[in-house]
């Protein structure tokens, strides 16, 4: 019977331990530490859907779905809660300069939207 | 080699099993370092099964018969690329395949989520080990693909020639990559249950996988449809097999799934709804390859009979998952599931998305009932009954319709609330399409009195209708506001509003796919003749005549491989010739077989290849039986010489030069004295239309899956802002 074979089982059980317990070897193990950002993670994400729903909204509106009324009225209640999300992010992570910039988002409807294709 | 092998899958056994209680046990205690450590299990899962998965996919390519696995389901004359992708035709081979799969999507997922759904990840990382665990113990337990033997037989058994077809070698990948997908969202869902978290950010890591697995599945299920058409010999592309309903289930739901959950995006709404439907899809995806393994219910696709051992592990694993899900699920309802809106409005976005996904829930139910109405008629009255077509149809054709015309009347309808009229002034242009349509249907009657197929055109014409309009619209919107040219619009369009111009896109090729099944099946042509060289027959306008016999031997790597006996057929309209269709039929020895010399090659698999001339109007399509009666007493002569011979001490080299004599002798006999041949012959129209709307659904679905330019840009922050912590953490 080969003896390769064993030997070389045996050499990946090595690395493959190796591999696995190293961060229970290193020093970041005396940190531990796993910190919840969770909810920072969640409000941004909420951010980007919120940004999402807004330009939907707007396509929805220019596409003939709504009237302008209507827009105006859904717009104006979702960009309140997008400035709700803003506003707890910001208490979870205060702006700083050179921070990840959020997507741009659409300016507020204050005119009717020039050349509606309806 | 194989010693390697079972070593790569106990290591990997042990190291899922230590993965699952470090990431369990880490994200109780808080401790990073043991999360980090089971994250790394994982990976260390996908490196041993992909060691694992080479070292089996090594042995078939060197055709090793030292692994059983390999002697059993391959052989010296299948071609290396058929011998690659023979390894999936076995239990063990299959077993690896979705092992490695679902390890390597799983670790790309953890990789890719870049420390977001740092309490969930942990959780889920144990589920996804868990089932790296489940499927290496039934590898370790009950098969294995490292057992091997210490003397090889000279030759193997060989590839089943029904898996002799292209589409095969994609098939199973991609129908596994949709199950072992499907895994991450059911992980993830359980992990953000667990934790209370069933928030926007992990609706956004879910919905990106679900839909990787929905297109993975989607593609899987068409190649097998074409596989079916082409190669089984009967002219269809599905037939309610086990099998075939075992892929469909979770697509079904995993469909109402990417839609009901842009609900809980929107409006906080329907989260019990989705967090059931995602766990139901990921169970139904473990039921898919359970029916796919286990050989329980009777299928045309089971090319598996030694997989009664693996039933009642994935019997215990679905007890588990159904158990746990609905645990979860009741004991989270009133806080993590709990709704934040109420449906505003009946005229609404969200009450289409409902519609729609109370209709893809029924179909999944009507397939899920038939599909195991065997086993429930045997556990009620003990014989085993099963449903054919005509029940499924009778079900799902009507719920389909409805389908249809869902998908076509929620896109016009704007979220919360809308009105009759304005519902009625977005939809007028595709309505009154749809009516010309039903006026040329009454008029001309094409579907020949088949109201279903009739309001299939109507509801898809609607359903096509309404999505170019919004493409339309949102281009013509665009150009409007910006002035670009309207190639550019269209394609920023589609680039900044991936998600909803995806979902269009699939709609057409949703909608093109059906009206493709719908006139396939109503206006098919078939007739089944027996015809002798020189003879015609007629179908739907088209003379198949039979013009000349082909018969041929066909070697692989000196040996050979299968005889092949058909016919060339030419096909005429009025006159005109059309084209030649060159049907036959592979005849593949049997191995081992205490028959004769001769007559082992026709005791083994026989498989069918079709003449096909695929149109966008019409398929013609043809398969022929060759009557090899006629045949049988010349091969009864050669036997009996050749054991004559063979008593009289015949040499190997020269048995192998007259056995080749022999069999050239009888495929002379057949070319110049052929017999009447049995043939199907088949008119299909629009089947090319089914190819050509799967082919418009999977670019919608990748334009809805390719990540949006904000995502790529907060990747490569990502990256960076690692790069950051990696440095300074050296410095």
């Amino acid at each position: 019977m080969s003896v390769i074979g064993p030997i070389v089982a045996v050499v990946i059980l090595g690395l493959v331990v190796w591999f696995v317990s190293q961060p229970l070897r290193s020093r970041v193990a005396a940190q531990d530490d796993l910190r919840d950002d969770g909810r920072v993670a969640d409000l941004r994400a909420a951010r980007d859907a919120k940004y999402r729903q807004i330009r939907d909204l707007e396509m929805d509106y220019r596409t003939g779905k709504l009237s302008e009324d209507e827009w105006r009225s859904i717009d104006r209640e979702l960009r309140g809660e997008a400035v709700e999300v803003l506003h707890r992010l910001d208490q979870l992570v205060p702006p700083q300069q050179g921070a990840p910039i959020a997507p741009a988002l659409p300016e507020p409807p204050s005119a009717p939207p020039a050349n509606d294709p309806r | 080699m194989a010693t390697v092998g079972q070593a790569c899958l106990i290591f990997a056994l042990g190291f899922s099993i230590y993965g699952v209680a470090a990431s369990v046990v880490g994200a109780r205690t808080r401790r990073e370092s043991l999360v980090r450590s089971g994250r790394r299990a994982l990976y260390a899962l996908f490196a041993l099964s992909l060691t694992a998965f080479l070292i089996t996919e090594f042995a078939f390519f060197t055709s090793d018969f030292h692994f059983t696995v390999v002697a059993t389901h391959s052989s010296t004359t299948t071609p290396w690329y058929y011998r690659l992708a023979a390894m999936w035709s076995s239990q063990q081979g299959s077993l690896m395949l979705w092992l490695t799969l679902l390890a390597g999507w799983s670790s790309l997922c953890v990789v890719m989520l870049r420390g977001r759904l740092r309490d969930v990840a942990p959780y889920a990382v144990a589920v996804l080990l868990g089932f790296g665990a489940f499927f290496t113990a039934v590898m370790l337990f009950s098969a294995s693909p490292f057992t091997v033997v210490a003397v090889a037989p000279v030759e193997g058994v060989g590839l089943n020639p029904l898996l002799r077809h292209p589409s095969m070698m994609i098939h199973p990948i991609m129908l596994y990559s949709g199950y072992t997908l499907l895994t991450i969202p059911f992980a993830f869902a359980v992990g953000a249950l667990i934790v209370r978290r069933v928030d926007a950010e992990w609706l956004r890591a879910t919905r990106v996988y679900a839909l990787g697995a929905w297109l993975a599945l989607g593609v899987g299920i068409i190649l097998g449809a074409r596989w079916s058409y082409a190669e089984l010999g009967w002219g269809g592309y599905w037939a309610w097999d086990p099998v075939e309903n075992a892929s469909l289930l979770p697509w079904l739901t995993g469909t109402a799934f990417l839609h009901s959950v842009k609900i809980q995006e929107r409006r906080g709404m329907m989260k019990v709804w989705n967090a059931s439907l995602v766990l139901a899809t990921g169970t139904l995806a473990i039921l898919g390859t359970f029916l796919v393994r286990s050989g329980v219910l009777d299928s045309i696709h089971a090319f598996v009979q030694e997989g009664s051992g693996v039933a009642w592990f994935f019997t215990a694993l679905i007890v588990v998952m159904i158990a746990g899900s609905v645990y979860l699920v009741i004991t989270r309802r009133d806080n993590a599931l709990k709704s934040e809106s109420r449906l505003d409005s009946l005229l609404s976005r969200e009450s289409a998305f409902l519609g729609n996904n109370l209709v893809l829930v029924a179909i999944a139910f009507v397939v899920l009932w038939g599909t195991f109405f065997p086993l429930i008629s045997e556990a009620l009255t003990g014989q085993k009954e099963a449903v054919g077509p005509p029940w499924f149809d009778q079900y799902t054709v009507p719920l389909v319709l409805i389908l249809v015309l869902l998908s076509g009347i929620g896109p016009v309808i704007a979220w919360r609330r809308t009105s009759w009229s304005r519902l009625w002034r977005s939809m007028r242009a595709p309505a009154i399409l749809a009516l010309v349509v039903a006026i040329g249907c009454i008029i001309w009657d094409p579907a020949n009195g088949d109201v279903s197929a009739m309001i299939m055109f109507v509801v898809g014409a609607f359903a096509i209708g309404i999505s170019l309009q919004e493409l339309w619209r949102g281009t013509r919107a665009r150009q409007l506001m910006t002035g670009e040219g309207p190639f550019a619009a269209f394609r920023l369009l589609l680039a900044r509003n991936r998600a909803r111009y995806g979902g269009f896109i699939v709609h057409i090729g949703v909608a093109v796919l059906f009206i493709g099944l719908a006139a396939s099946s109503s206006f098919q042509s078939v007739r089944d003749v027996r015809l002798g060289v020189g003879e015609q027959t007629t179908l739907a306008g088209y003379s198949f005549t039979y013009v000349k016999p082909v018969a041929k031997i066909e070697t692989q790597a000196g040996r050979l491989e299968r005889i092949t006996l058909g016919s060339q057929v030419r096909v005429t309209k009025d006159g005109k010739f059309v084209a030649n269709l060159e049907p036959n039929r592979g005849y593949y020895p049997a191995v081992g077989s205490m028959l004769g010399a001769v007559s082992t090659y026709f005791a083994g698999e026989s498989t069918s290849e079709i003449g096909l001339q695929a149109g966008i109007a019409e398929d013609l399509w043809i398969a022929e039986t060759p009557d090899i009666s006629s045949l049988m007493p010349v091969v009864r002569r050669g036997d009996a010489v050749f054991e004559k011979a063979s008593s009289q001490g015949l040499e190997p080299k020269a048995r192998a030069v007259f056995l080749a004599a022999a069999l050239n002798g009888l495929t002379t006999q057949y070319r110049e004295n052929p017999p009447p041949a049995q043939f199907r012959v088949l008119v299909s129209p629009m089947v090319f239309w089914i190819w050509i709307g799967s082919l418009i659904v999977v670019i919608g679905a990748m334009v809805a899956a390719w990540p949006a330019v904000g995502a790529v840009r907060d990747l490569v922050r990502a990256r960076q802002a690692a790069r950051v912590a990696q440095e300074l953490g050296r410095a």
